[in-house]
Order: C-alpha cells, then structure tokens, then sequence
C-alpha cells in the first residue's frame, strides 16, 4: 500500500508534528512498508474471535473509589514548564 | 578490597557488605570509576549521579554498622533512564525529555530505594523505548562491551551493556517487545521480563500500556530474584498492577528439574536462525536433559504473526501515550511559536526523533476514522489468537524455550535504513509481550566470540519457576560469569 505525500502531511497533522520537508517522502516509503508488513494479520482467520480487551485472562482495568486523594503540588509540577505565570501554563493567545 | 570485587555478583557482595569485607561507599567509588572510565567508549549513562550516589553509600554504611536498612542495602544500581527518579533528570533517551527532572520516583525505584540500593546513575536507552539496538538515542548510541563495532541490543542497550562490562552488579529496565531480553541475550547476561502487572508501571514513562513491563538485567538468575522479592507487587497507583502476593523468589532456588517439561518452540527453529546460535541453544536443551527434563517439540501456528500484530498495538498505544508531550506543561517547547498550534508542532517536530516520530504516525494512521477495524481491531483479536496459542503450549508443558533473537549482535548501523529489518529483530521475544507472560533470556555460550541468549518463557505469574530453570543450569555451566576481557 503507498502512501502519498498528502496522506503523509495530513498525517502529521492529526498527530500534532512538523515534519520538515526531507522528511515526507522518508516517511511515504517506510510507513507504506509497514503497513504492507502488517497487512500480514489479514492471513488469520479472526471471524469469531474476540479483540483482547487486557494482557491477563480475566482482568479487566481496576477502578478506585472517585475521591481526592492528591494534594495541591503545582509549584513543584511547575518547576518543569516552560512558561508560567500566576500559577498558570501560558500558551500563545488562542482566542482572538 | 580485592581486584575482583565487581565481578562479584550481587547475592556476594549482599554478603560481602554484612560481612564487612568492604563497605558500600568502597563499592560505590569502584562502580563509579568504572563508569567515568568507560563512558568515552560504551557511552552506557546518560547521568552519573556520583554525589548522590556517595551520600547514599555513607548513609547505607552506618545503616548496615547499625545491622539496620533492607535486603539490598550498600548494592549499587543503574536505572534505565525512563524511570523517573525525584531531583534526577529523566530524560527517556529523548530532546524532548532532555530537562525533564521527575518531582516523585517511579514505585520501582522507591521499592528498590527502600531495600537500601545505592543509584549509580541513569542508562542510555532508545529514544523513548522504540529501538531494538539503541541507537535512537539522543544521546548517542551505546556500544557492545564485547564489540565496540556492535550494538548491545535494545532498547534497553545502556542497562545490558552496564553490567555486562561490570559497571554495575544490578541494573533496570523494561520490556515492551523484548527490551529487557534482547539487549540481555546481545550482551551475555540475564534479563528477566515479568509477567504483565506484577511490577509497577508507576512512573516508568509509557510507550505501549498494554505491552510494557519493568524488570531487571543482572549477571545471574539468583540475582534476579534477590532484585525481584523486593520490586514485585501491587501498587495502587498503576491500575494494571495486579493485586496477588509475591512468592519468595530466591527460597525456591535450586529445586531440582527431574520430570520438567520443557517445549520447543517449533516456530522459533527457523530460517532465520543462525546455526550457530542454534547449535548453542540445542547444547543447551541437551543440558537442561542432562538435569532430568523432557524436551518435546510444540507449535504455536499464529506466533509468526506476532511481529505485524505488535506494528499496529505498540504504535497505537504509543500515538496516544506520547500526546501528553505537547510543550505546555514540560518537556521541549520551540521557540517563539506563531500560534497554539505551532507551539504543538514544531515542539513535537523538535523533540521527537526520527523512530519516535515514525511510530507514532503509524499509530495515528492505524487508529484514524476508517482504519481502525482493520488494523488495531485486527491486531487485537490476532493478539488473542497467540495468547490462546501460550494457554494450549503450557498445557502440555512447563516452560517453552529457545533462542531470544535470530543472530548475535550486528554492526551499529547496519539495520538503521530499513525499520522493518530493524524491527524483526524481536521476532522471538514479542510473542511474550503480546501474552503477558514472564520471560527470560540467560547466556548460554558465544557465536563467532559473542554471546548467545537462551529463552526461557512460562505461564502468567511464573517467575519463580523460570528463576529456578535459569539458575540450576547456571550452577551447571559458567556462560553467565564470562566478562569481556577489556573489563574483567
């Protein structure tokens, strides 16, 4: 299966990532390549199998009660962000 | 101190340390200039935490002239750098993380913190996991202690090639498609992958959700289940930890293998295989017959799809789990972004490299509106077909064995231009992951002068049964004590 070079871009785009414009048709061929490679699954006969919803027979994901069990850490969180002011995560201004 | 302290294994120098023949800060200076030593060539850590690392050996010493502290304390250990560790950046082999300092310590790390280990330092690794012979890195690639030429493996190359060349007795790591057993088989030591839920996710960055698992890589097998009894357990702060009591991983040592049933994974005897490393594992089985087990061949027909299957999950899951670095809240932000959405862009664009990028657009194409019956719904149920292939297998047997990867190590750069070659270099160990199942890979001899990995895999939750296979054959041969010659 090729993938064009829109496909690519568009991509990209869903997944949030500039690509530079060497990049696209690096990721044309080997991403065409992996999906030709995992084209392979369509040989098993899956007409009456379930999909695996969990690694371990039987489990499923544990829930826990819905109760506040965090306490307030933003300073420390915060040592690792870019941008801060008042205690808030600035980005460029998104409402005109 | 004797010259040969760190080829002592852990289990020795657990009890070299209460006996007083040398004391953790000793220890500690040892590993370290080991370390500083044979970072211009193996380029192994990203982070040598040497101040730290002395205050936590001075502690560990009073603890242990108090007879106080845990199972491990003065140990030395080497993180694999996606653990996050409090006050110590991690950077999970990425630009992207390459500032990030964790504010808490992920459950492995605060678990082994409290048997009284002393951290050396955090290991290279590929880029955010997503590497068979680590050289994703951003940080450079890490070389093979036997080869300099070679690869270690990976993605855990940096945790492999640590105690390989003796840097370490103890290190880290983690296995989403064989990253704990590949680098292990590649470098000539023991690599154990747990079942899925038995160590704690908490605060090892993710990659694939359903596929990862922490775990270790140590010289020997005894030595895995020293580390296992105390970073095994549930965790309520990873909603797939699995709530079931850990057994006594090193008091089941030794038991005999009379009546085991071992299995060979027909599909794994293969064209691919090279016959030296086939030589090596038979000579190993016959070994293993020699102690009293029973081989008998047993086929697991949907395991070729193993590798197509974990292409679609493992991006998938890692498109979604990789979304959270977007340049707002940590990690790398561009500078001076026009708008939000070139904030997200060229932040992203910066930080991820080439394999990390790749896979996650694969993982974004296969979960896209239209696509995702085909592939991720596809992969899934094929991934129940090689499950229910494990459950038949273990009926019939105890444990399946054979080799952990095709060939030896290979040159650095050999597989970088062709990601599918790359990406078959896990043909062997992804079954496991796809299952959840505990695994291992144990040196068992050398091909063309490079080690050669014996895997050994069993049903859900059966580590202590893979521990003790691993270590009755290692008290029978000696393949687990070889050290390159430039480090012994």
């Amino acid at each position: 299966m090729a993938l064009t070079r829109e496909q690519i871009e568009n991509i990209a785009h869903l997944a949030r990532l500039e690509l530079q414009p060497t990049e696209v048709p690096v990721y044309q061929t080997s991403l065409s390549a992996i999906l030709d490679f995992v084209g392979e699954l369509d040989r098993a006969d899956t007409a009456s199998v379930a999909p695996m919803a969990h690694p371990l027979p039987g489990l499923s994901q544990r829930l826990r009660p819905d109760v506040i069990t965090e306490k307030d850490h933003h300073e420390l969180y915060q040592e690792n962000a870019p941008q801060v002011a008042a205690a808030l995560y600035l980005v460029p201004k998104v409402i005109e | 101190m004797s010259d040969a302290v760190h080829k002592k294994t852990l289990a020795q120098l657990v009890a070299g340390l209460r006996a007083k023949e040398f004391s953790s800060v000793e220890l500690t200076r040892l590993f370290i200039e080991r370390i500083e030593a044979s970072q211009p060539k193996l380029n192994a850590f990203i982070s040598i935490t040497k101040e730290q690392a002395m205050a936590a050996a001075e502690a560990a010493d009073r603890d242990l002239a108090a007879a106080r502290g845990g199972a491990l304390t003065g140990v030395p250990i080497a993180h694999k750098d996606l653990f996050c560790t409090a006050g110590v950046r991690t950077t999970c082999g990425s630009r992207m993380l390459d500032n990030f300092v964790s504010p808490y310590d992920a459950t492995v790390v605060a678990k082994l913190k409290a048997a009284g280990v002393v951290s050396l330092g955090k290991t290279n690794m590929d880029e955010f996991a997503m590497g068979s012979s680590n050289e994703t890195s951003y940080f450079g690639p890490v070389r093979n202690p036997w080869n300099p030429e070679l690869v270690p493996g990976g993605s855990s190359g940096g945790s492999a090639a640590a105690v390989a060349a003796r840097l370490t007795p103890l290190a880290t790591a983690t296995d989403t498609g064989g990253s704990i057993r590949q680098p292990a088989a590649l470098c000539g030591v023991t690599g154990l992958k747990p079942t899925y839920g038995r160590v704690s996710r908490y605060g090892m960055v993710a990659f694939a959700s359903s596929l990862d698992q922490g775990g270790t890589i140590t010289a020997t097998a005894e030595d895995a289940a020293l580390v296992m009894r105390e970073m095994a357990g549930f965790d309520p702060n990873d909603s797939t930890s699995v709530d079931q009591p850990v057994p006594d991983y090193v008091a089941s040592l030794g038991t005999p293998l009379t009546g085991l049933k071992i299995g060979l994974l027909k599909e794994f005897f293969d064209k691919g295989l090279d016959p030296e490393n086939e030589r090596r594992i038979r000579e190993a089985l016959a070994i293993y017959e020699k102690l009293g087990a029973q081989l008998r061949e047993v086929s697991l027909p949907n395991l070729p799809l193993s590798v197509p299957a974990y292409y679609v999950v493992a991006p998938a899951e890692c498109s979604s789990n990789l979304a959270r670095f977007d340049g707002v809240r940590f990690g790398h932000r561009c500078k001076d972004p026009r708008d939000l959405m070139d904030l997200y862009k060229r932040s992203r664009g910066e930080g991820f490299g080439a394999e990390v990028k790749r896979r996650i657009m694969t993982g974004t194409y296969v979960l896209s509106a239209g696509y995702y019956d085909a592939y991720y719904l596809k992969a899934q149920k094929v991934r129940q077909l090689i499950t229910a292939d494990f459950s038949r297998a273990f009926g019939e047997v105890d444990v399946l064995m054979g080799p952990t990867t095709p060939t030896a190590a290979f040159a650095i750069g050999a597989k970088t231009s062709d990601p599918i070659t790359m990406y078959l270099n896990d043909i062997y160990t992804i079954g496991a992951n796809l299952a959840g199942l505990p695994a291992m890979s144990i040196p068992c001899g050398f091909a063309q002068g490079l080690p050669v990995g014996l895997q050994i895999v069993g049903p859900h939750f059966s580590e202590a049964k893979l521990l003790n296979v691993a270590h009755v054959y290692q008290r029978e041969t000696d393949w687990h004590t070889r050290v390159p010659e430039r480090y012994s």
